[in-house]
């Protein structure tokens, strides 16, 4: 029993592993689609049917990219960076609920790598240690325009953690709990937190953007004011880590939208299926919609970038401390009211 | 009575503008991001501008000028003299050409006593404008309606088109010389 459980907990592992990559790896494709379909062109389409091949050329061509390394004090913070952003990126899909449970060789195996009852916590905590990738970076590319990135990434990304964190509070003062599974289960039946939530919802979403370092809040590695921010010394795949980092986070924000504000796995219609189609055909529909709402999110991450244009750093910081601080709080004692009146 | 100066439109496109303050709604600024978001939806699902290159070729004008070609006439004999007319007039210098005299027996494959023994375009200089074709006065140079582009090669010694690629084909002239008759 006890190695069942280990071999079944490796499988998902790997599997959620390989997901997150592939997912990464065709974020980079569907970014330059969606970016070439917004200005009517069609963009990569030459390498596989309809360029679905093309993140895999790309990943060949930076691995046969030569490393180059600049004249840097410390060559073990240069090499630190990309691996922190990597590793903090794909630490944080341990804690998702994919979706319900299945039951296969009789057994329920739940769609989790690991439920532990402060999921949200620590996935701010392994977010906010993803700065380190990005500060180390640029710090140690001994670089002034690195540097410079590398401060306003983590500048922009403390400030709106604040706000980010505020907006939780309000939503976890509903749900009453930390863990991504409860929050998914208490959503069954449309009872999307987004409509009880709506104004947490957008503070969060904007501090998503802020987080994954998107458009328009992109400071970090604006190409018009500072070459590549703070990936400029950055060549072969350590550069590629540092952009794959940047959309595997891309990839699990929109899935932790989904699951606070959008129900997660459910799905109208959930509990029919589960009595007429079963445990498995219900809940595999689950992971389904799931992704559907994802995918969603990514495209909304694409969709804004060709909208809206960067943001001026006084800007960026009067939004974060002057607008969304003061709307998370006010966001907490307007949920505090509401439950203290409707409860 | 008359309108103060400053109220006259010239172009009729004169509009006043205010510096009033925005409105709450304004300033919220999300209203304008929906409204970008549309119009970039809307572009998504526009039809693309994009041309397939290899597969798809765009519509060419009638006068376009292509690559060069030396004709022949309905004997298939060259008709180029080497005059150095084309040379002379051509603004980026791109032809040169040296001349050789027609020997006995030879009265097949070039129509005047004196002939072009080498004839070179280079194609890096060429701008394509035609005024070879327009010094020309033996009908000799043309610049084609051929959609075929220069190809790129990796040394410079490739672009200079020599007689074997420049000279109209004999097949071809045969061909013209039938559709004639």
């Amino acid at each position: 029993m006890e190695s069942a459980f280990i071999i079944e907990k490796s499988i998902f592992i790997v599997v959620i592993f390989a997901f997150t990559m592939i997912m990464a790896m065709y974020s980079t494709w569907a970014e330059r689609k969606v970016a070439a379909f917004l200005q009517d062109r069609v963009g990569p389409n030459r390498a596989g049917w309809g360029g679905l091949l093309q993140p895999l050329a790309d990943g060949m061509k930076l691995f046969a990219k030569e490393e180059f390394e600049p004249d840097t004090k410390n060559r073990f913070l240069f090499f630190v960076g990309p691996a922190i952003a990597m590793s903090t990126a794909l630490m944080t899909s341990a804690v998702i609920p994919w979706g319900d449970k299945l039951h296969l060789f009789g057994r329920d195996i739940i769609l989790q790598a690991t439920d532990i009852d402060v999921s949200l916590l620590y996935i701010f905590g392994i977010v906010s240690v993803g700065v380190y990738g990005i500060m180390i970076g640029g710090w140690a590319s001994n670089n002034k325009f690195s540097l410079m990135g590398a401060v306003r990434a983590a500048s922009q990304m403390v400030s709106y953690e604040v706000a980010m964190g505020l907006s939780i509070i309000a939503l976890l003062m509903m749900t009453g709990t930390l863990s991504l599974k409860e929050i998914s289960a208490q959503q069954t039946g449309f009872h999307w937190n987004v409509f009880y939530q709506p104004l947490s919802f957008l503070i969060f979403l904007i501090c998503a953007f802020a987080e994954t370092n998107r458009t328009p809040f992109d400071l970090a590695e604006c190409e018009s004011e500072l070459i590549g921010g703070y990936h400029t010394e950055y060549s072969s795949m350590k550069m590629g880590f540092y952009l794959f980092a940047e959309y595997a986070n891309m990839f699990i924000s929109s899935t932790i939208i989904s699951i606070l504000f959008f129900g997660g796995y459910n799905y109208p219609g959930m509990g029919w299926a589960l009595e007429h189609w079963g445990v498995n055909v219900a809940n595999s529909i689950g992971i389904a919609a799931l992704f559907v709402k994802l995918c969603f999110f990514i495209f909304f991450f694409m969709w804004i970038r060709w909208t809206i244009p960067r943001f001026r750093y006084d800007q960026l910081m009067n939004l974060g401390w002057k607008i969304l601080i003061p709307l998370g709080i006010a966001n907490i004692i307007i949920t505090g009211i509401c439950i203290l009146v409707f409860k | 009575m008359s309108t103060a100066i400053q109220n006259i439109s010239l172009s009729g496109k004169k509009k006043q503008v205010s510096n009033k303050e925005m409105t709450f709604l304004e300033r919220l600024y999300l209203i304008a991001i929906v409204k970008g978001l549309w119009i970039t939806i809307k572009h998504f699902f526009r039809k693309k501008a994009t041309i397939h290159y290899p597969e798809q070729v765009r519509p060419f004008s009638p006068l376009y000028r292509g690559r060069h070609m030396l004709k022949r006439d309905e004997q298939g004999r060259e008709n180029c003299t080497a005059c150095g007319l084309c040379a002379l007039t051509c603004p980026a210098e791109a032809i040169s050409m040296k001349a050789a005299e027609r020997q006995p027996g030879e009265e097949h494959l070039y129509r005047e006593e004196k002939y072009a023994e080498i004839y070179e375009i280079n194609m890096l200089r060429c701008i394509f404008c035609g005024l070879c074709e327009e010094a020309c006065p033996k009908d000799a140079i043309y610049l084609t309606i051929s959609k075929e582009l220069v190809p790129a090669q990796y040394h410079r010694e490739d672009f200079i088109f020599g007689k074997d690629k420049l000279v109209m084909p004999l097949e071809m002239a045969i061909a013209n010389s039938k559709k004639q008759n």
